[in-house]
């Protein structure tokens, strides 16, 4: 341990800021005498700015993330960098975020290969061949023959082998995902021949078989294979999401495979996880638009969405409708039901939160209006 | 005095002798006033129920209008009516019991189970909703009793009242039988308190009549009365009720009573809530359907958000503001009309007695209004009383002063987005009717001057005076919380200005320098940096060297060019800015160094020195930058945009032939030459390839234009300082409009089955004019068909930003009310009020305050340093 960890060690600092100050004072090489002098400034400065007790940090928040909504864009844009998807961005975006819509407008994942797929573009197609969702069309012609009742798949040879498929593996899907058929293979072909001679029926038929996923991911759409400038690396970026078949595929780093639906990173990887989308998310949003908001704020209300385990979104039925207080939660929204209930359960508002105090004439209690040290008129300091 | 405070507020159901025993009226007629227009007994303006008119004593308490807060009356309901708000409940509960018996249709183990779960949950406060929905799940289902094994039939509930058991159906009272057989142990398992609400409460036998100062009539100018529409409505209940307490009587026929309960119903449905979907609402005479009880507690204009969460406040006022950049960034400048109206209070002691009697007599302007007695009277001053109140004056009463210098408000204007929307400034009366503010205020109001208007509140407290003060002074607000940089600073003609002064090396003689720096406190100019016979001549940079405290910065300004290698000192344009110990050597003060949102120097102020001092900074900037901005001229008209011949040409031809390049590219398209983008189909690959060429030609027209304008052009010199507008909007002007867009694609709507957007085409035309390109520039004037399109363009835009702000408003509401009850407490943690939740254990994970951080980090380390360094030596 040097000196400068020991000095580092004295103060209670955060480790973001510990590991800086010692980064800059490396650089000049500083002596011990200017180190302590630096590290006790700093620590200062530190208990200077923290935040003080009683501020409605709560409330600042959110400000600060719903001022510059009116100064966002309404519409979708590319992404960044992948002109070939369109994801959701400005306003839209922040709101689906905060509302934890079970199924975003415009999913989307950033898979990552294993070093060795990485730098193989060849490799790293293949993976993206794999996942992505292949239908009958993709790979083969469809061909009704109406005097017979059947449909002849002809696959095309080169698409079939550059998804890897064969001919067997088609006839095998469609036998198990097709009902009252019989299908037949010969000459390459594939013949389906419907048990009931109707011709409803045959087309009903023919819509399924073109719904059939074949190969890949049912809710990948598309997969597009990119270099990544910066580190050389193959990236997968894909239209659609399923992030917990995607990490299972094999050359996929699990780690570094990202969707950008935050209830799905909800379900597959938990709360933690969740709560870092949210951030990461939110903060994405507002720094495409060119708005500066500081990571706190964001944080405090992805803390309040995931504080009791479970997602919850800003609103009537999240965080706002949970609420303990009647009051509060009649004066956001469906105002008489909130009163109904109360009545029948008998509830007792307690008073504590701020919309409560507001309504019955209370100073609330916050910043000034939370301290309790009273001085008696005419009583010496 | 500690103020006593409310424990809680708890909510019960009324039950039927509650409503009796607060009764103070029985009400049975449904006449109102008798033909002299006296209230009639007993009847709905029965004077024991309160009173509204001034002047009357209410035969209840005593009390006058006003004192007197109303008296309930009660209404014998003829035969029980469901309440609507219960309905479904009273479906359910009917389902989860037994028909015979009344018991929950669970063994008592099972239901056992159950209570504990709720209990359970209570106790840690979390939601209980999915259990009760669990039991009524489960015992729905149960086909016999398990306590008397009686067979159950479902009770069918149809919206919004009836219930039927096999087509049979069941009278209110039929319900209301069953409900009462339901024993109190088991309503906890359907989350019911037996202690707040019997099941056959739900069922109306007496109907509360609410005071008449909850429903006052308002007489017209006419001299009619008009009645508030609870009145009407229960006007109507008893009418229907009486028929049928008469029609009971007479023995009529089963089928006609039965439908006056169904009448008597509807009524008292409508009566609680009048949008009860399955049922047309009622409705007044006019047709104007009425406002009920539900109705006057819901929605925004309601009484929970309308009157309860906000209230209307005596001591404002509210008008249009201009710009004063001479006042200082924490006054307001009052009107003397306004200055004259509202007043502060002037608590008398025996110690300023005579100050206040001063007041009393003053008959100009910061003189009193009103006196208030100790005992509550408000007499006003006039000048017929005024010698006598004020020889009557003594400590105890309360002078009403007007509004005068140094006073402190609160200055607000909506929509108030942020804490910065109501901030505290100083009183400066002023002559004429606006509001004055300085501009540099403009930013965090998000206020400018096309006919804003804002409003001003007069704290009457020392307390909230005091607060106003210290927290929401405008120089406490200097920097935002949002992103820890300063939001107030220079906007427009200070960055202009400031420009105009500081760039290059402009000489001014000693007369120019006391001109511009008039209005400063400066008692001694710096050396003159050139002395040419025998004359002294000053800088810009030295001018402004003037109001700078001592700080040494380095950064580039905002017209940086972004060269490849930066020369710092020596760059040619004079874009990289050195302060050394406060004076300005090199470079260009403009957005980057003052103004709002950006502002280096100011953020570098306010970090060293303080709120006070940059609060002075920002003062003397908007005064030196007004005078020097004076002092060498500034205006901007449409002959700024003019370009020579020359340019004119170039840019037709920039323009040609990026529509020759269209054409070209439409052709390969069309013979299916086009190479489609991975994962883009061959149209949208034509598109993205159309945008991409008309959007580069555009961008070379501008490029030429600005050539051709030169950096001494008005227009160029506020683009590049970041005064107001940018490159492109001068672009638009000077050379060409460019592509116009709806959805962000070419037009394409119009005529789909020939597809072409105007009859001025050909069908099918792909070509940039057929497709919104406008070539023109706005100085040149569009042709009708730009004209068109750029008007499609135009209306987008205006429906996004209408879209936008009801959408955004009510994400901030939602994130206001997620997030409100929120406190950092003294040990630093994060903690929720209402159910001492933990949200953060330290807040932001450092705990550090987002105004105070150096842009988003907890300290600056490298400042502190640097500080450190210096010291040494």
């Amino acid at each position: 341990m040097t000196t400068l960890d020991k000095i580092l060690d004295e103060y209670p600092l955060p480790l973001s800021v510990k590991e800086e100050i010692k980064k800059e004072l490396e650089k000049i090489n500083a002596s011990e005498d200017i180190a302590r002098k630096v590290v006790e400034r700093c620590y200062q400065v530190y208990l200077r700015n923290l935040m003080e007790p009683g501020e409605a940090a709560g409330i600042v928040a959110a400000q600060s993330i719903g001022e510059p909504g009116t100064q966002m864009t309404m519409r979708t844009f590319h992404y960044a960098g992948v002109a070939e998807i369109d994801v959701t961005l400005g306003l839209p975006r922040l709101i689906e975020i905060l509302d934890v819509r079970k199924n975003p407008s415009t999913p989307m994942m950033t898979v990552r290969l294993l070093p060795e797929y990485a730098t193989d573009k060849e490799k790293a197609t293949e993976i993206a061949n794999k996942i992505e969702a292949t239908y009958i069309l993709d790979v083969a012609d469809l061909a009704t023959d109406i005097r017979r009742m059947r449909i002849i798949v002809t696959p095309d040879e080169k698409a079939m082998s550059k998804k890897g498929l064969s001919v067997d593996e088609v006839k095998k899907k469609i036998e198990k995902s097709l009902k009252n058929v019989e299908v037949a293979e010969g000459e390459g072909k594939i013949v389906i021949q419907i048990t009931e001679p109707s011709y409803k029926v045959l087309m009903d038929t023919l819509d399924k078989l073109k719904k059939l996923v074949l190969a890949g991911i049912k809710e990948i759409r598309r997969v597009i294979v990119r270099k990544d400038e910066e580190s050389g690396e193959y990236v997968l970026y894909t239209e659609g999401s399923n992030l917990k078949k995607v990490m299972k595929v094999k050359g996929v780093d699990a780690s570094r495979t990202i969707t950008n639906n935050i209830y799905e990173i909800y379900e597959v990887l938990g709360i933690e996880a969740a709560r870092n989308a949210v951030i990461r998310e939110a903060i994405s949003t507002l720094e495409e638009q060119g708005l500066e908001v500081n990571v706190r704020h964001i944080m405090l209300v992805a803390d309040v969405m995931t504080v009791d385990g479970e997602l919850r979104q800003i609103g009537r039925h999240g965080v706002a409708g949970e609420k303990q207080s009647i009051l509060a939660r009649a004066a956001f929204e469906m105002t008489v039901n909130n009163l109904l209930e109360a009545a029948v359960r008998g509830d007792v508002d307690r008073l504590k939160g701020i919309t409560e105090n507001i309504i019955v004439g209370q100073p609330i209690k916050l910043g000034t209006g939370d301290v309790e040290l009273v001085l008696k008129l005419g009583s010496k300091l | 005095m500690i103020p006593k405070r409310i424990g809680g507020i708890k909510f019960e159901v009324l039950s039927p002798q509650e409503i009796r025993r607060m009764s103070v009226a029985k009400i049975i007629t449904p006449e109102t006033y008798d033909d002299d227009g006296f209230p009639i007994e007993s009847g709905l303006m029965d004077p024991r129920l309160g009173v509204i008119d001034p002047g009357l004593r209410c035969r209840t308490c005593g009390g006058k209008a006003g004192e007197c807060p109303g008296h309930f009356g009660h209404i014998e309901l003829a035969a029980p009516v469901i309440h609507v708000g219960y309905a479904k409940l009273i479906a359910k509960l009917l389902n989860a019991t037994c028909r015979e018996c009344g018991r929950i249709l669970l063994k008592d183990e099972k239901r056992d189970e159950y209570i504990k779960q709720i209990e359970e949950r209570k106790r840690l406060n979390q939601d209980y909703e999915d259990i009760i929905k669990e039991v009524f799940r489960v015992t729905k289902s149960v086909k016999v009793c398990p306590h008397c094994g009686a067979e159950q039939i479902e009770v069918k509930f149809e919206k919004p009242t009836s219930y039927y058991e096999n087509e049979h159906k069941l009278t209110p009272k039929d319900v209301r039988e069953r409900l009462e057989k339901i024993p109190d142990e088991d309503l906890p398992a359907f989350g019911m308190n037996p202690k707040a609400v019997r099941p056959e409460w739900m069922v109306l036998t007496v109907l509360p009549v609410p005071p008449v100062t909850v429903r006052p009539s308002i007489i017209l100018e006419t001299g009619q009365r008009s009645e508030d529409d609870l009145t009407h409505k229960l006007v109507d209940i008893i009418r229907i009720n009486q028929r049928f307490m008469d029609n009971k009587e007479g023995g009529a026929p089963q089928l006609i009573l039965e439908d006056l309960w169904e009448l008597l119903q509807y009524h008292v449905t409508t009566y609680l809530d009048n949008e009860v979907s399955g049922i047309p609402p009622a409705r007044h005479r006019s047709g104007r359907p009425l406002k009920t009880l539900a109705q006057r507690l819901k929605g925004k204009e309601g009484r929970f958000r309308g009157s309860l969460s906000g209230k209307r406040v005596n001591f404002s006022a509210r008008t249009v503001i201009s710009p004063d950049p001479n006042i200082s960034i924490n006054e307001v400048g009052v009107p003397k009309v306004v200055a004259e109206e509202l007043t502060v209070p002037f608590y008398v002691t025996d110690k300023n007695l005579d100050e206040a009697r001063e007041l009393v007599l003053r008959t100009e302007h910061p003189k009193a209004n009103y006196i208030i007695r100790p005992d509550g009277r408000r007499i006003r001053v006039l000048d017929t009383n005024r010698e006598e109140l004020a020889e009557k004056l003594e400590p105890g009463m309360i002078v009403e002063r007007q509004l005068m210098d140094g006073d402190i408000v609160l200055f607000n204007r909506q929509p108030s987005l942020h804490r910065m929307s109501i901030m505290a400034h100083y009183v400066r009366v002023l002559p004429y009717k606006t509001f004055r503010l300085n501009p540099a205020v403009c930013p965090p109001y998000n206020a400018d001057f096309d006919g804003d208007e804002m409003n001003l509140h007069v704290p009457q407290s020392l307390e909230a005076q005091a607060e106003a003060k210290i927290l929401m002074a405008v120089q406490e607000h200097i920097l935002s919380p949002r992103f820890g940089g300063p939001i107030i600073g220079g906007i427009h003609d200070h960055i202009s200005g400031l420009y105009l002064l500081t760039r290059g090396e402009k000489l001014f003689n000693r007369r120019e320098v006391m001109t511009i720096i008039k209005p400063l406190n400066i008692e001694e100019l710096p050396k003159p940096k050139y002395v040419k016979d025998g004359v002294e001549y000053w800088t810009g940079k030295q001018i402004f060297s003037m109001i700078l405290p001592d700080i040494s910065i380095e950064f580039k300004a905002e017209i940086c060019q972004g060269c490849e290698e930066c020369k710092k000192e020596n760059c040619e344009f004079d874009a990289y800015v050195v302060i050394k110990r406060g004076e300005l050597i090199k470079g260009t003060i403009d957005e980057k160094a003052v103004g709002a949102f950006k502002g280096i120097v100011l953020d570098e102020i306010i970090r060293k020195y303080g709120k006070e001092r940059a609060k002075k900074f920002i003062d003397d900037m908007t005064h030196i930058a007004i005078r020097a901005i004076m002092y060498t001229g500034f205006s901007f008209g449409i002959s700024d945009e003019d370009i020579p011949e020359e340019a004119v040409e170039q840019i037709h031809e920039v323009i040609a032939k990026a529509e020759e390049k269209v054409e070209k590219l439409i052709e390969a398209y069309r013979k299916g030459e086009l190479e489609p983008m991975p994962g883009r189909s061959l149209e949208e690959t034509l598109e993205m390839k159309i945008m991409q060429v008309l959007g580069k030609a555009r961008d070379q027209a501008g490029k030429i234009a600005s050539r051709f304008l030169g950096m001494d052009n008005s227009a160029v010199i506020m683009a590049v300082s970041g005064a107001r507008g940018s490159m492109l909007n001068l672009t638009q002007m000077a050379a060409c409009i460019g592509q116009q867009s709806v959805r962000g694609e070419r037009i394409k709507r119009g005529y789909s089955y020939t597809n072409r957007t105007l009859p001025h085409f050909k069908p099918g035309d792909l070509g940039a004019k057929a497709r919104g390109f406008v070539r023109s520039s706005y100085k040149e004037g569009l042709s009708p068909v730009e004209y068109f399109f750029h008007a499609m363009g135009g209306r987008e835009g205006l429906v996004d930003t209408a879209v936008r702000t009801s959408q955004s408003g009510y994400l901030q509401r939602r994130l206001i009310n997620a997030l409100q009850d929120l406190k950092v407490e003294y040990d630093g943690t994060v903690k929720e009020q209402t159910s001492d939740m933990l949200v953060q254990f330290r807040y932001g994970e450092d705990g550090v305050d987002p105004t105070k951080s150096f842009r988003g980090k907890a300290i600056d380390v490298k400042r502190i340093i640097k500080e450190v360094m210096e010291e040494g030596n």
